[in-house]
């Protein structure tokens, strides 16, 4: 092949204060090939794409376009220079017509008015493009998700573009409309176009591209042809081989502790339409359930459900061998359940009150407005929490905004543990949290299994699943397809399943 | 044509309100003697003249997901500004329009650049142009002046025949051409979309690369000068300029353009909407004149109850909006549902999940 | 650079440092016009004076600015209090009237209803609005500014409505009491005022009633997921906003000694939004000082004093609130700041 690459970037480097996101990164982009970015969370997929559609500078690197030295300084720029991004979250405006949606910013504009003739016709051929004939006059906002992603293409299409970005546009669209979205890719690809589709959905990756990059912890470890690299690979190259094995066994053999006969908490079938499909989970006191999957295959939607977040319609849920209906955060913490959700931002600290105010939150509201735990009774459990769980802190009275997150994530967890939970839903409780820090929470989950509690452990990072979990449910594009034993587990063999659960 | 295709979540609030003004005539032309003549109906115009055009521009606001408290204050502002200088210093009527146009468009525009360039919130920085223009007036003069000029009560004072009973007045024809360049400007030019991408997505409106920040500030200079246009058309209507004139219009133009249709939240509404509206208020207003047994007061209990009424219809809307989606058929061909494959791969699962639990 | 001591830059970064320097510069300005502004004298057992005055007269805009402040804490906004002022007053001053009688040739004031069940009657009047708003905001989730404006649209029109359109002259001596009496030489008024921040106070401080209402205001997901009933909490702060209110209009009603529906507490929401604001509490919700909200409710009491005492038209009161709303504004504008903290940031790299 003597093709020359549309696109070439090249020692691609960017820090952020105190992170060094992309590491000497290197991609190529040939016309008319899908290309899958890949890579764990925080291996620079975004930041690369961010780096490509001008919206971060880069500290050091080229990137060429047809061979010329290009350095696009704001999205509009590298629109202008046929660098198109479709975005995960839908940026068009619901309320306007699909046709204006495709236009707008560069209406066309006939006598003293805009031609909504023209634009019309033209925004329904664009669509018949992708193989969708709607009614471009209705609002965007009456269309389902994978219509409005599919809009949201045809306008990157309509700017004449010569590379089109897909950041994880799969990520709210069922299997049908993924297919037709695919069919739309592979038009696209015949008529020379170069795609670069980021997503974390295995399947995907090899339905549709031809070849496929691989970032891990913001270097570049490789570029493979999509038909030589086995899932199995893929996912090795993608998590590389870094746990410990020894240390490992050792804490799986200490782990064994009295573990209750009936699950605290039994799911059956619950599922969401649409978010989720139905799942059976028993979750043991004294036990620690991992959720194994890839980011994407349906752990925080689980988590949700089960604390009452996300609406459910179908399933039960038995907390104690009693069947109850959980519609409200508020109705769970009633049943003993506790939640440190993985936005701690927005979703768990309250950023502005004190460390004392955060960790006797829930606790309060569990005992309502008027049953006030006395400051002097707060303080001492503040600092009873802060020194157990070794928050590094002045004191208890210090805004919680501005502790290190690590010290966040352990003031969230004594917020929960105060509460005396009977089960703990941990997701991501290790996101962006540096090493020491990370280990010390997993000596914290570990601990309070060995008192009898029962926890729900999440996390993107496959090794620590494993350290920490007596069980682990396997998930994969939002459904559970099977469950291993902690003790028979290894990582080769969770991967397996994800890999090859089809097979 | 097919009319079903037109009723959706965004046009059924000004279907309804277009019924119901019908109905509300309708009823006044059965129940009251003299009510059913076209003067009754322009005289809702002639009457209303001023809220129609200082509704149009809030329209405009809320559309953008803003509101404007000053329209009230601005349009007593103008009033007074205008008698003083008619009156105390003789100027020339056509000098004086143009001057008290400006004026609105500037306040308006000053208040457009401190919330756009201090991300202020409109509710408070409009809140303090009301104050502040409220409070100009009564620095002009703490009493009503009244305007005696001879040209200008002759503009004030006449009227176009409409064949051989009715007429109209000039106040409404003003009313009218201004709906007509805002149903334009809302629909047929850039800035006017831009104002609904705005008030439908800020954010995706920026990242589309729109100019936020200028249309931003456009809006409230459109709704300012919009204000000022309304003062000039209630010194025709009222011959005199007070600090008192169009107290709480704000609340009446704001409850126009929801009766109207327009969504508070952005991005939804139509011009036109916010004139049907207002005939609704003003409907009310002489149902309950010809009436002659209810008291005045009604009329803002009517607009508060419809107020609510259309802000909850708007409330289910926007709730039944995604569960309802399904119901606009959009491929070709509807792709066949595929349960089976699903049953079966959650029956497979649980199978798997049963051996290795039993294993 | 000198370094200050460092009570004083903690009392510099303290919330209410702002609030307290503009009043006591204003009453510096009123002073410095008139000599005689911090005197208070004794007539017929009773205090007098320039202060005492403002107190008095700042009494319904401190009841309602406690009330908002919460309901300004949770992200909200009530813009109908004014109504809910005037539909309360014209429930009282109905309930009450009052004709005179002469018995035995003594005359003697005699109300319609007994006062103390008129009194209660307009508040739980006043509750009820202060449900209903709860209701469309907590219950039916609309945007407060929306929810609350269509009692402030209608409320005027239910005021008249039961004032038949009159104003409604009250006849009755003891209700006087409430807004014009005095008790061991202090303003009534000034006794409920206290009675209610107290009570407030307690509830904030020995309850987990400030807690809360922090923690949805600045966070309403993690204050969910917490498993605080974030709805509840909203419904009843409006309630409690309208009975503050409902207290208000009490003692308008008596001060004035009648009830008009048109006119009754005008404005009065804006007034109370804004002391909130000049006391310190952000529009944007979350943290929040009932004691700011006081002193800026005295503040825009002394500032009209001072305008009138200038000797400036009263008129031009509004012209200097609105000054005053925009400065708030840009003050706590977080945009203005950066703005200036890049210019600084600039010049000093320049020098």
């Amino acid at each position: 092949m003597t093709v020359e690459p549309i696109l070439v970037m090249q020692g691609i480097r960017k820090s952020f204060p105190g992170v060094a996101a992309l590491k000497n990164v290197q991609l190529r982009l040939f016309p008319g090939e899908v290309h899958a970015l890949m890579g764990q969370n925080g291996a620079g997929k975004s930041t690369l794409i961010k780096v490509l559609t001008g919206v971060e500078t880069p500290d050091g690197g080229e990137i060429r376009l047809k061979g010329e030295l290009i350095q696009p300084t704001c999205v509009g720029e590298a629109q202008a220079i046929g660098i198109s991004t479709v975005y995960q979250e839908i940026n068009l405006c619901p309320n306007l017509s699909v046709a204006e949606n495709i236009f707008i910013g560069r209406f066309p504009i006939r006598g003293p008015a805009i031609d909504w003739k023209t634009i019309e016709r033209e925004s329904q051929t664009a669509l018949a493009a992708l193989n969708i004939h709607i009614d471009v006059t209705l609002p965007l906002a009456s269309f389902p998700v994978a219509i409005q992603q599919m809009v949201a293409i045809a306008r990157a299409l309509s700017t004449a573009a010569q590379v089109l970005i897909l950041d994880e546009p799969t990520s709210s669209l069922d299997e049908d409309e993924v297919e037709r979205l695919f069919q739309a890719l592979r038009q696209l690809k015949q008529k020379g176009m170069a795609i670069l589709f980021v997503t974390h959905f295995l399947d995907q990756t090899y339905a549709i591209s031809d070849r496929i990059t691989v970032l891990r912890n913001g270097e570049f470890v490789g570029e493979y042809a999509a038909s030589a690299l086995s899932r199995l690979d893929l996912i090795n190259t993608m998590v590389g081989r870094e746990i410990d094995e020894a240390s490992y066994a050792a804490e799986t053999a200490a782990q064994t502790g009295s573990v209750a006969a009936d699950p605290y908490v039994s799911a059956c079938g619950l599922g969401s339409t649409g978010t989720m499909r139905p799942i059976d989970l028993d979750i043991y006191q004294g036990q620690v359930l991992g959720l194994g999957g890839l980011l994407g295959s349906g752990r925080t939607e689980t988590a949700r459900m089960l604390f009452g977040i996300d609406h459910t319609d179908s399933g039960t849920i038995r907390v104690g061998g009693e069947a109850v209906k959980l519609n409200s955060p508020r109705k769970a913490v009633q049943h003993g359940i506790a939640f440190c959700p993985e936005d701690r931002k927005t979703e768990g600290i309250i950023a502005e009150l004190s460390i004392r105010e955060n960790i006797i939150l829930a606790l309060q509201a569990r005992r309502g407005i008027f049953r006030y735990l006395p400051k002097r009774l707060q303080r001492t459990i503040a600092d009873e929490y802060i020194q157990q769980l070794g928050i590094r802190t002045p004191d208890a009275e210090k805004p919680i905004g501005q502790l290190s997150g690590g010290n966040q994530q352990k003031a969230l967890l004594a917020r929960w543990l105060a509460t005396d939970p009977k089960m703990l839903i941990l997701d991501e409780p290790t996101r962006g949290i540096d090493i020491a820090a990370k280990l010390e929470i997993m000596e914290l989950v570990k601990a309070q299994c060995r008192k009898g509690l029962a926890i729900l452990f999440i996390s993107s990072e496959m090794s620590e699943v494993l350290r920490v979990s007596d069980r682990i449910a396997v998930l994969r594009d939002r459904q559970k397809i099977g469950e291993i034993a902690g003790k028979d587990a290894d990582e080769q063999s969770v991967f397996r399943m994800i890999a090859g659960a089809e097979s | 044509m097919n009319l079903s295709r037109h009723i959706n979540a965004r046009t059924l609030p000004l279907i309804v309100t277009s019924l119901l003004f019908v109905a509300l005539f309708g009823f006044g032309s059965i129940a009251y003697t003299g009510f059913f003549s076209a003067q009754v109906f322009i005289n809702l115009l002639i009457d209303n003249a001023f809220i129609c055009v200082v509704a149009i521009g809030m329209t405009f606001v809320i559309i953008s997901g803003g509101i404007d408290l000053s329209v009230g204050s601005i349009v007593a502002l103008t009033t007074m500004v205008t008698a003083a200088l008619v009156e105390h210093h003789h100027w020339s009527i056509w000098a004086v329009i143009p001057l008290v146009l400006l004026m609105g468009a500037g306040f308006g525009l000053l208040m457009g650049v401190l919330i756009h360039a201090f991300q202020l919130q409109p509710f408070i920085v409009t809140l303090g142009g009301m104050f502040l223009a409220r409070g100009l007036c009564y620095v002009i003069s703490i009493d009503s002046i009244s305007i005696t000029d001879e040209s200008y009560t002759q503009i004030a004072q006449y009227r176009l025949m409409l064949g051989e009973e009715t007429f109209i007045s000039i106040s409404a024809l003003i009313a009218l051409a201004v709906l007509a360049f805002a149903i334009y400007l809302a629909q047929y030019t850039r800035f006017g979309r831009t104002v609904y991408a705005i008030g439908g997505n800020e954010r995706s409106a920026l990242l589309m690369g729109l100019p936020i920040g200028r249309t931003k500030i456009l809006v409230y200079t459109l709704s300012g000068l919009c204000s000022a246009l309304g003062g000039v058309l209630i010194t025709f209507y009222m011959l005199s300029g007070y600090g008192l004139h169009a107290l709480g219009l704000e609340l009446d133009a704001i409850a126009a353009a929801v009766i109207g249709g327009t969504l508070l939240t952005g991005g939804v509404g139509y011009v036109a909407g916010s004139l049907v509206g207002v005939l609704i208020l003003g409907v009310i207003q002489s149902l309950i004149a010809f009436d002659g047994t209810l008291s005045s007061w009604w009329t803002r209990i009517a607009v508060g109850v419809l107020l609510c009424l259309f802000c909850l219809m708007q409330r289910l809307f926007e709730r039944g909006s995604q569960s309802f989606s399904f119901l606009f058929s959009y491929w070709k061909k509807p792709a066949e549902p595929s349960n089976n494959t699903d049953q079966e791969a959650s029956k497979a699962c649980l199978t798997q999940v049963t051996t290795r639990t039993a294993a | 650079m000198n370094r200050l001591p460092a009570p004083f830059l903690a009392g510099l970064r303290h919330r209410l440092f702002w609030p307290c320097v503009t009043l006591a510069l204003l009453c510096l300005v009123n002073f410095y016009f008139n000599r005689g502004f911090f005197d208070i004298e004794i007539k017929n057992g009773a205090l007098y004076g320039s202060v005492i005055d403002i107190l008095n007269r700042a009494a319904p805009l401190m009841l309602v600015a406690m009330g908002m402040t919460l309901v300004i804490a949770t992200r909200g906004i009530d813009i109908s209090v004014g109504a809910t002022v005037a539909i309360s007053g014209a429930v009282v001053a109905s309930m009450i009237g009052g004709s005179l009688v002469i018995q035995n040739g003594v005359q003697s004031y005699v109300s319609n209803v007994p006062m103390p069940l008129a009194i209660l009657g307009a508040l739980a009047v006043a509750l009820l609005c202060g449900l209903w708003n709860g209701l469309l905001v907590a219950g039916a989730g609309m945007q407060p500014i929306i929810a609350t404006l269509i009692l402030m649209v209608a409320g005027r029109g239910i005021a008249q409505l039961i004032t038949a359109g009159q104003i409604v002259t009250v006849y009755y001596e003891p209700f006087f009491f409430i807004g014009n009496g005095f008790l061991l030489g202090i303003p009534v008024s000034l006794y409920i005022v206290a009675v209610v921040l107290i009570a407030l106070l307690l509830l904030i401080h020995r309850t987990a009633l400030g807690l809360f209402i922090q923690a949805v205001g600045i966070n309403p997901v993690a204050a969910r997921f917490s498993g605080i009933s974030a709805r509840a909490l909203v419904f009843w702060v409006y309630a409690f906003c309208a009975v503050t209110a409902g207290i208000a209009a009490m003692i308008i009603t008596s001060n004035v000694k009648s009830a008009d529906g048109n006119n009754a507490g005008l404005l009065l929401e804006l007034d109370a939004i804004l002391a909130v604001t000049l006391g310190g509490t952000s529009l944007a919700g979350g943290r929040f000082s009932i004691v700011g909200s006081l002193i800026g409710a005295l503040i825009i009491q002394t500032l009209t004093y001072a305008i009138y005492s200038l000797g400036v038209p009263p008129e031009i009161n509004m012209v200097v609130k609105a000054l005053v709303v925009f400065a708030v504004c840009l003050i706590q504008s977080d945009a203005l700041r950066a703005m200036l903290a890049r210019h600084v940031l600039r010049t000093g790299e320049a020098a």
